[in-house]
Protein backbone atom coordinates (compact mmCIF):
# COMPACT_ATOMS: atom_id res chain seq x y z
CA UNK A 1 0.00 0.00 0.00
CA UNK A 2 1.27 3.44 -0.93
CA UNK A 3 0.47 6.62 0.93
CA UNK A 4 1.26 10.33 0.50
CA UNK A 5 2.34 12.59 3.35
CA UNK A 6 2.71 16.35 2.90
CA UNK A 7 6.15 17.54 4.05
CA UNK A 8 8.20 20.71 4.38
CA UNK A 9 11.33 18.89 3.18
CA UNK A 10 12.25 15.99 0.94
CA UNK A 11 12.95 13.32 3.58
CA UNK A 12 11.32 11.51 6.48
CA UNK A 13 12.99 13.80 9.04
CA UNK A 14 11.11 16.79 7.65
CA UNK A 15 8.15 18.35 9.39
CA UNK A 16 4.65 17.61 8.19
CA UNK A 17 3.46 20.44 5.92
CA UNK A 18 0.10 21.57 7.14
CA UNK A 19 -1.74 22.28 3.92
CA UNK A 20 -2.25 19.60 1.34
CA UNK A 21 -2.53 21.73 -1.81
CA UNK A 22 0.21 24.23 -0.94
CA UNK A 23 2.73 21.90 0.70
CA UNK A 24 6.41 21.96 -0.27
CA UNK A 25 6.79 18.23 -0.96
CA UNK A 26 4.67 15.14 -1.30
CA UNK A 27 6.42 12.13 0.19
CA UNK A 28 5.13 9.00 -1.49
CA UNK A 29 5.82 6.07 0.79
CA UNK A 30 5.37 2.41 -0.04
CA UNK A 31 4.53 0.71 3.24
CA UNK A 32 5.27 -2.77 1.87
CA UNK A 33 8.78 -2.05 0.58
CA UNK A 34 9.59 1.03 2.74
CA UNK A 35 10.66 2.80 -0.46
CA UNK A 36 9.90 6.46 -0.67
CA UNK A 37 9.92 9.22 -3.25
CA UNK A 38 9.82 12.99 -2.69
CA UNK A 39 7.91 15.09 -5.24
CA UNK A 40 8.27 18.85 -5.14
CA UNK A 41 4.83 20.46 -5.33
CA UNK A 42 4.66 22.58 -8.51
CA UNK A 43 1.40 24.18 -7.33
CA UNK A 44 2.56 25.32 -3.91
CA UNK A 45 2.23 29.00 -4.83
CA UNK A 46 -0.73 28.69 -7.21
CA UNK A 47 -3.74 30.87 -6.53
CA UNK A 48 -6.52 28.60 -7.69
CA UNK A 49 -7.06 24.97 -8.48
CA UNK A 50 -3.93 23.85 -6.64
CA UNK A 51 -5.96 21.27 -4.73
CA UNK A 52 -6.92 19.56 -7.98
CA UNK A 53 -3.34 19.55 -9.17
CA UNK A 54 -2.20 18.03 -5.89
CA UNK A 55 -4.83 15.32 -6.17
CA UNK A 56 -3.63 14.55 -9.68
CA UNK A 57 0.01 14.29 -8.60
CA UNK A 58 -0.61 11.92 -5.72
CA UNK A 59 -3.31 9.84 -7.41
CA UNK A 60 -1.05 9.23 -10.41
CA UNK A 61 1.30 7.50 -7.96
CA UNK A 62 -1.34 4.95 -7.10
CA UNK A 63 -1.65 5.94 -3.46
CA UNK A 64 -4.50 4.79 -1.22
CA UNK A 65 -4.25 7.38 1.55
CA UNK A 66 -3.21 11.00 2.10
CA UNK A 67 -1.97 12.37 5.41
CA UNK A 68 -1.86 16.15 5.84
CA UNK A 69 -2.54 18.89 8.37
CA UNK A 70 -5.39 20.36 6.35
CA UNK A 71 -7.19 19.45 3.14
CA UNK A 72 -9.35 21.97 1.27
CA UNK A 73 -12.92 21.20 0.19
CA UNK A 74 -12.35 20.53 -3.53
CA UNK A 75 -9.32 18.35 -2.93
CA UNK A 76 -11.10 16.52 -0.15
CA UNK A 77 -14.07 15.76 -2.35
CA UNK A 78 -11.84 14.53 -5.19
CA UNK A 79 -9.86 12.23 -2.90
CA UNK A 80 -12.98 10.86 -1.25
CA UNK A 81 -14.87 10.33 -4.49
CA UNK A 82 -12.05 8.31 -5.93
CA UNK A 83 -11.72 6.18 -2.79
CA UNK A 84 -8.48 7.67 -1.46
CA UNK A 85 -8.61 7.92 2.33
CA UNK A 86 -7.74 11.20 4.06
CA UNK A 87 -6.09 11.44 7.47
CA UNK A 88 -5.60 14.73 9.29
CA UNK A 89 -2.96 15.11 11.95
CA UNK A 90 -1.00 17.73 13.91
CA UNK A 91 2.46 19.17 13.05
CA UNK A 92 5.26 16.70 13.80
CA UNK A 93 8.05 14.93 11.97
CA UNK A 94 7.00 12.85 8.98
CA UNK A 95 8.62 9.70 10.40
CA UNK A 96 6.53 10.09 13.56
CA UNK A 97 3.40 10.56 11.45
CA UNK A 98 4.32 7.37 9.65
CA UNK A 99 4.75 5.46 12.91
CA UNK A 100 1.39 6.69 14.17
CA UNK A 101 -0.23 5.65 10.92
CA UNK A 102 1.31 2.18 11.00
CA UNK A 103 0.09 1.68 14.58
CA UNK A 104 -3.39 2.62 13.41
CA UNK A 105 -3.53 5.69 15.66
CA UNK A 106 -4.65 8.12 12.95
CA UNK A 107 -8.36 8.51 12.37
CA UNK A 108 -9.80 8.78 8.91
CA UNK A 109 -11.30 12.20 8.31
CA UNK A 110 -14.72 12.61 6.78
CA UNK A 111 -14.74 16.39 6.53
CA UNK A 112 -12.68 19.00 4.78
CA UNK A 113 -10.77 21.09 7.31
CA UNK A 114 -10.46 24.40 5.53
CA UNK A 115 -12.64 26.44 3.28
CA UNK A 116 -10.22 28.49 1.20
CA UNK A 117 -11.38 26.86 -1.99
CA UNK A 118 -14.61 27.34 -3.82
CA UNK A 119 -17.51 25.39 -2.45
CA UNK A 120 -20.48 24.54 -4.61
CA UNK B 1 -16.46 57.32 -26.68
CA UNK B 2 -16.06 54.89 -23.79
CA UNK B 3 -15.26 56.26 -20.34
CA UNK B 4 -14.73 53.81 -17.50
CA UNK B 5 -14.81 54.73 -13.83
CA UNK B 6 -12.54 52.64 -11.64
CA UNK B 7 -10.54 52.77 -8.43
CA UNK B 8 -8.12 50.57 -6.60
CA UNK B 9 -9.86 51.08 -3.30
CA UNK B 10 -13.51 50.28 -2.69
CA UNK B 11 -16.00 52.83 -1.43
CA UNK B 12 -14.27 55.87 -2.85
CA UNK B 13 -17.20 57.06 -4.97
CA UNK B 14 -16.98 55.31 -8.34
CA UNK B 15 -20.71 54.88 -8.67
CA UNK B 16 -21.33 58.46 -7.52
CA UNK B 17 -18.99 59.80 -10.20
CA UNK B 18 -20.26 57.44 -12.92
CA UNK B 19 -23.95 58.11 -12.25
CA UNK B 20 -23.63 61.89 -11.96
CA UNK B 21 -21.42 62.17 -15.01
CA UNK B 22 -24.00 60.17 -16.99
CA UNK B 23 -26.88 62.34 -15.74
CA UNK B 24 -25.02 65.58 -16.48
CA UNK B 25 -24.26 64.47 -20.03
CA UNK B 26 -27.85 63.35 -20.61
CA UNK B 27 -29.10 66.74 -19.40
CA UNK B 28 -26.88 68.36 -22.00
CA UNK B 29 -28.72 66.27 -24.63
CA UNK B 30 -25.86 63.89 -25.30
CA UNK B 31 -26.67 60.27 -26.06
CA UNK B 32 -25.49 58.30 -23.03
CA UNK B 33 -25.20 54.60 -22.34
CA UNK B 34 -24.49 53.37 -18.83
CA UNK B 35 -22.97 49.93 -18.18
CA UNK B 36 -22.72 48.71 -14.61
CA UNK B 37 -19.90 46.17 -14.83
CA UNK B 38 -19.57 45.84 -11.07
CA UNK B 39 -21.46 42.58 -11.50
CA UNK B 40 -20.89 41.28 -7.99
CA UNK B 41 -22.54 44.32 -6.49
CA UNK B 42 -24.30 46.41 -9.14
CA UNK B 43 -25.71 49.44 -7.38
CA UNK B 44 -25.97 52.23 -9.95
CA UNK B 45 -29.60 51.18 -10.49
CA UNK B 46 -30.39 52.48 -7.01
CA UNK B 47 -29.66 56.01 -8.23
CA UNK B 48 -30.72 55.72 -11.86
CA UNK B 49 -33.87 53.67 -11.17
CA UNK B 50 -34.15 52.25 -14.70
CA UNK B 51 -37.21 50.43 -15.96
CA UNK B 52 -35.78 46.99 -16.82
CA UNK B 53 -37.09 45.82 -20.19
CA UNK B 54 -34.52 43.23 -21.16
CA UNK B 55 -33.23 40.26 -19.18
CA UNK B 56 -30.79 37.80 -20.70
CA UNK B 57 -29.39 34.72 -18.99
CA UNK B 58 -25.64 34.41 -19.35
CA UNK B 59 -23.87 31.09 -19.12
CA UNK B 60 -20.48 29.60 -19.85
CA UNK B 61 -19.83 26.23 -21.49
CA UNK B 62 -18.58 23.61 -19.04
CA UNK B 63 -17.60 19.99 -19.75
CA UNK B 64 -19.92 17.06 -19.22
CA UNK B 65 -18.11 13.75 -19.26
CA UNK B 66 -19.51 10.48 -20.51
CA UNK B 67 -17.47 8.07 -18.41
CA UNK B 68 -18.62 5.11 -20.51
CA UNK B 69 -16.52 6.52 -23.36
CA UNK B 70 -13.64 7.78 -21.19
CA UNK B 71 -10.29 5.99 -21.29
CA UNK B 72 -8.91 7.95 -18.31
CA UNK B 73 -5.96 9.09 -20.43
CA UNK B 74 -5.86 12.41 -18.58
CA UNK B 75 -5.53 14.62 -21.68
CA UNK B 76 -8.42 16.89 -20.58
CA UNK B 77 -6.85 17.46 -17.20
CA UNK B 78 -3.46 18.15 -18.81
CA UNK B 79 -4.79 20.92 -21.06
CA UNK B 80 -6.88 22.58 -18.35
CA UNK B 81 -5.02 25.68 -17.21
CA UNK B 82 -7.31 26.07 -14.19
CA UNK B 83 -7.34 22.48 -12.91
CA UNK B 84 -11.08 22.24 -13.37
CA UNK B 85 -10.81 18.57 -14.35
CA UNK B 86 -8.96 15.88 -12.44
CA UNK B 87 -8.55 12.38 -13.80
CA UNK B 88 -7.82 9.80 -11.15
CA UNK B 89 -6.12 6.80 -12.68
CA UNK B 90 -4.25 4.75 -10.08
CA UNK B 91 -3.25 2.17 -12.69
CA UNK B 92 -0.96 4.69 -14.38
CA UNK B 93 1.93 4.13 -12.01
CA UNK B 94 1.64 0.36 -11.82
CA UNK B 95 2.94 0.09 -15.38
CA UNK B 96 6.40 1.19 -14.33
CA UNK B 97 6.50 -0.54 -10.96
CA UNK B 98 5.41 -4.04 -10.07
CA UNK B 99 1.65 -4.37 -10.14
CA UNK B 100 1.38 -5.48 -6.51
CA UNK B 101 1.56 -1.84 -5.48
CA UNK B 102 -1.47 -1.00 -7.59
CA UNK B 103 -4.36 -0.03 -5.40
CA UNK B 104 -7.46 -2.17 -5.31
CA UNK B 105 -9.73 0.24 -3.51
CA UNK B 106 -8.98 3.40 -5.47
CA UNK B 107 -11.32 3.89 -8.42
CA UNK B 108 -10.64 5.44 -11.79
CA UNK B 109 -12.59 8.65 -11.95
CA UNK B 110 -13.00 11.98 -13.71
CA UNK B 111 -13.95 14.90 -11.48
CA UNK B 112 -14.99 18.31 -12.74
CA UNK B 113 -15.04 21.53 -10.76
CA UNK B 114 -17.32 23.91 -12.59
CA UNK B 115 -16.44 26.92 -10.45
CA UNK B 116 -12.86 26.67 -11.70
CA UNK B 117 -13.82 26.24 -15.38
CA UNK B 118 -13.31 29.32 -17.57
CA UNK B 119 -15.25 27.77 -20.46
CA UNK B 120 -12.41 27.61 -23.01
CA UNK B 121 -13.51 24.27 -24.47
CA UNK B 122 -9.97 22.85 -24.56
CA UNK B 123 -10.90 19.63 -22.79
CA UNK B 124 -13.58 18.61 -25.28
CA UNK B 125 -11.33 19.61 -28.20
CA UNK B 126 -8.47 17.41 -27.04
CA UNK B 127 -10.46 14.40 -25.79
CA UNK B 128 -9.44 11.49 -28.07
CA UNK B 129 -12.54 9.50 -27.08
CA UNK B 130 -15.00 12.33 -27.75
CA UNK B 131 -16.32 11.69 -24.28
CA UNK B 132 -16.78 15.37 -23.44
CA UNK B 133 -19.69 17.55 -24.47
CA UNK B 134 -20.16 21.14 -23.43
CA UNK B 135 -23.20 22.20 -21.45
CA UNK B 136 -24.22 25.69 -20.45
CA UNK B 137 -23.81 26.73 -16.84
CA UNK B 138 -25.67 29.90 -15.89
CA UNK B 139 -23.51 32.45 -14.09
CA UNK B 140 -25.79 35.49 -14.06
CA UNK B 141 -27.97 37.84 -16.09
CA UNK B 142 -27.63 40.98 -18.17
CA UNK B 143 -30.44 43.47 -17.68
CA UNK B 144 -31.22 46.53 -19.72
CA UNK B 145 -33.65 49.41 -19.64
CA UNK B 146 -34.12 53.16 -19.84
CA UNK B 147 -33.58 55.74 -17.17
CA UNK B 148 -33.87 59.52 -17.56
CA UNK B 149 -32.87 59.33 -21.21
CA UNK B 150 -29.94 57.03 -20.47
CA UNK B 151 -29.65 53.53 -21.96
CA UNK B 152 -28.94 51.44 -18.91
CA UNK B 153 -27.35 47.97 -18.76
CA UNK B 154 -26.07 45.96 -15.85
CA UNK B 155 -24.72 42.50 -15.12
CA UNK B 156 -25.88 40.60 -12.08
CA UNK B 157 -23.68 37.68 -11.11
CA UNK B 158 -25.33 34.75 -9.33
CA UNK B 159 -24.67 34.72 -5.60
CA UNK B 160 -21.56 32.72 -4.73
CA UNK B 161 -20.43 32.65 -8.37
CA UNK B 162 -16.70 33.33 -8.80
CA UNK B 163 -16.62 33.64 -12.60
CA UNK B 164 -17.33 37.35 -13.21
CA UNK B 165 -15.35 38.00 -16.39
CA UNK B 166 -17.59 36.17 -18.92
CA UNK B 167 -20.59 38.12 -17.61
CA UNK B 168 -18.71 41.44 -17.80
CA UNK B 169 -17.84 40.60 -21.40
CA UNK B 170 -21.56 40.20 -22.17
CA UNK B 171 -22.43 43.52 -20.52
CA UNK B 172 -19.70 45.20 -22.52
CA UNK B 173 -21.24 44.02 -25.78
CA UNK B 174 -23.69 46.86 -25.20
CA UNK B 175 -20.94 49.49 -25.26
CA UNK B 176 -21.69 51.90 -28.10
CA UNK B 177 -18.94 54.02 -29.59
CA UNK B 178 -21.44 56.35 -31.21
CA UNK B 179 -22.79 57.31 -27.83
CA UNK B 180 -20.95 58.19 -24.67
CA UNK B 181 -20.66 54.89 -22.86
CA UNK B 182 -19.92 55.15 -19.17
CA UNK B 183 -18.74 51.99 -17.43
CA UNK B 184 -18.97 51.55 -13.68
CA UNK B 185 -16.15 49.18 -12.72
CA UNK B 186 -15.70 47.01 -9.63
CA UNK B 187 -12.97 48.05 -7.17
CA UNK B 188 -9.51 46.50 -7.16
CA UNK B 189 -7.09 45.56 -9.90
CA UNK B 190 -8.02 41.95 -10.66
CA UNK B 191 -9.38 40.26 -13.81
CA UNK B 192 -12.90 41.79 -13.62
CA UNK B 193 -11.35 45.27 -13.50
CA UNK B 194 -9.04 44.59 -16.43
CA UNK B 195 -11.95 43.21 -18.47
CA UNK B 196 -14.18 46.19 -17.57
CA UNK B 197 -11.71 48.95 -18.45
CA UNK B 198 -10.28 47.24 -21.54
CA UNK B 199 -10.79 49.28 -24.74
CA UNK B 200 -11.91 52.38 -22.84
CA UNK B 201 -10.93 55.67 -24.44
CA UNK B 202 -10.40 57.10 -20.99
CA UNK B 203 -10.52 55.89 -17.42
CA UNK B 204 -11.47 58.01 -14.42
CA UNK B 205 -9.82 56.85 -11.22
CA UNK B 206 -11.62 57.83 -8.05
CA UNK B 207 -9.82 57.93 -4.75
CA UNK B 208 -9.64 59.69 -1.40
CA UNK B 209 -6.56 61.37 0.13
CA UNK B 210 -5.79 58.64 2.65
CA UNK B 211 -2.91 56.14 2.88
CA UNK B 212 -5.26 53.37 1.72
CA UNK B 213 -6.57 55.51 -1.10
CA UNK B 214 -3.03 56.27 -2.25
CA UNK B 215 -1.79 52.68 -1.99
CA UNK B 216 -4.63 51.34 -4.12
CA UNK B 217 -4.43 54.28 -6.54
CA UNK B 218 -0.84 53.34 -7.31
CA UNK B 219 -1.89 49.78 -8.12
CA UNK B 220 -4.70 51.00 -10.38
CA UNK B 221 -2.33 53.41 -12.17
CA UNK B 222 0.04 50.51 -12.87
CA UNK B 223 -2.77 48.50 -14.44
CA UNK B 224 -3.91 51.38 -16.67
CA UNK B 225 -0.38 52.14 -17.81
CA UNK B 226 0.05 48.50 -18.79
CA UNK B 227 -3.22 48.61 -20.71
CA UNK B 228 -2.21 51.96 -22.29
CA UNK B 229 -5.47 53.64 -21.33
CA UNK B 230 -5.32 57.40 -20.67
CA UNK B 231 -6.56 58.28 -17.21
CA UNK B 232 -7.06 61.04 -14.68
CA UNK B 233 -8.07 61.37 -11.07
CA UNK B 234 -11.21 62.44 -9.27
CA UNK B 235 -10.41 63.11 -5.65
CA UNK B 236 -13.35 62.51 -3.37
CA UNK B 237 -13.53 64.00 0.13
CA UNK B 238 -10.47 66.02 -0.89
CA UNK B 239 -10.54 68.18 2.25
CA UNK B 240 -9.78 65.32 4.66
CA UNK B 241 -6.74 63.05 4.91
CA UNK B 242 -3.22 64.06 3.96
CA UNK B 243 -1.11 65.53 1.14
CA UNK B 244 0.38 62.31 -0.17
CA UNK B 245 -2.10 61.71 -2.99
CA UNK B 246 -1.44 65.27 -4.27
CA UNK B 247 2.31 64.71 -4.11
CA UNK B 248 1.97 61.43 -5.95
CA UNK B 249 -0.11 63.06 -8.71
CA UNK B 250 2.50 65.78 -9.13
CA UNK B 251 5.38 63.35 -9.30
CA UNK B 252 3.64 60.91 -11.61
CA UNK B 253 1.91 63.61 -13.69
CA UNK B 254 -1.54 62.20 -13.06
CA UNK B 255 -4.05 64.91 -14.04
CA UNK B 256 -6.40 65.88 -11.21
CA UNK B 257 -9.75 66.29 -12.98
CA UNK B 258 -12.20 67.07 -10.20
CA UNK B 259 -12.27 67.51 -6.45
CA UNK B 260 -15.38 66.67 -4.41
CA UNK B 261 -15.48 67.91 -0.80
CA UNK B 262 -16.41 66.01 2.34
CA UNK B 263 -19.97 67.32 2.60
CA UNK B 264 -22.73 65.96 4.79
CA UNK B 265 -25.38 66.95 2.20
CA UNK B 266 -23.74 64.55 -0.29
CA UNK B 267 -23.86 61.72 2.23
CA UNK B 268 -27.51 62.40 3.07
CA UNK B 269 -28.55 62.38 -0.61
CA UNK B 270 -26.52 59.22 -1.19
CA UNK B 271 -28.17 57.43 1.71
CA UNK B 272 -31.57 58.18 0.17
CA UNK B 273 -30.54 57.02 -3.30
CA UNK B 274 -30.80 60.55 -4.71
CA UNK B 275 -28.13 61.42 -7.32
CA UNK B 276 -25.87 64.27 -6.26
CA UNK B 277 -26.75 66.43 -9.29
CA UNK B 278 -30.44 66.23 -8.41
CA UNK B 279 -29.92 67.25 -4.80
CA UNK B 280 -27.15 69.80 -5.39
CA UNK B 281 -27.63 71.19 -8.93
CA UNK B 282 -24.34 73.12 -8.81
CA UNK B 283 -22.64 69.77 -9.44
CA UNK B 284 -24.13 69.55 -12.95
CA UNK B 285 -21.66 72.19 -14.03
CA UNK B 286 -18.80 70.41 -12.26
CA UNK B 287 -19.50 67.06 -13.95
CA UNK B 288 -19.94 68.78 -17.31
CA UNK B 289 -16.54 70.35 -16.69
CA UNK B 290 -15.19 66.88 -15.89
CA UNK B 291 -16.41 65.63 -19.25
CA UNK B 292 -14.82 68.54 -21.12
CA UNK B 293 -11.57 67.95 -19.29
CA UNK B 294 -11.67 64.24 -20.23
CA UNK B 295 -12.15 65.10 -23.90
CA UNK B 296 -9.11 67.31 -23.70
CA UNK B 297 -7.01 64.77 -21.84
CA UNK B 298 -7.91 61.95 -24.18
CA UNK B 299 -7.31 64.30 -27.15
CA UNK B 300 -10.65 63.69 -28.81
CA UNK B 301 -11.99 66.96 -30.15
Amino acid sequence: MKIAITAKGNNLDSELDETFAHCEYFLIIDLDTSEFEAIENPAKDALGGSGMQAVKIVSDKGIEAVIAGNVGPNAFKSLKDSGIKVYITVPQKVKDVLEEFKKGNLKESDNSTIHFGVIK
Amino acid sequence: MIISVASGKGGTGKTTVAVNLALSLAENSLAVRFLDCDVEEPDAHIFLKPKIELTKQVGIPVPEIDESKCSYCGKCSEVCEFNAIVVINPAKDSKEKNSSTASREVKKKVLTFYELCHGCGGCSLFCPQEAITEVDREIGVVEGGKSRGIDFFQGRLNIGEPMAVPLIRKVKQYADNNKITIIDVSPGTSCPVVESVRKSDFCILVTEPTPFGLNDLKLAVEVLRKLKIPFGLVLNQFDIGDEKVYNYCNEEKVPLLLKIPFDKRIAVAYSKGIPLVKELPEYKEKFWGLYKRIRKESQIE
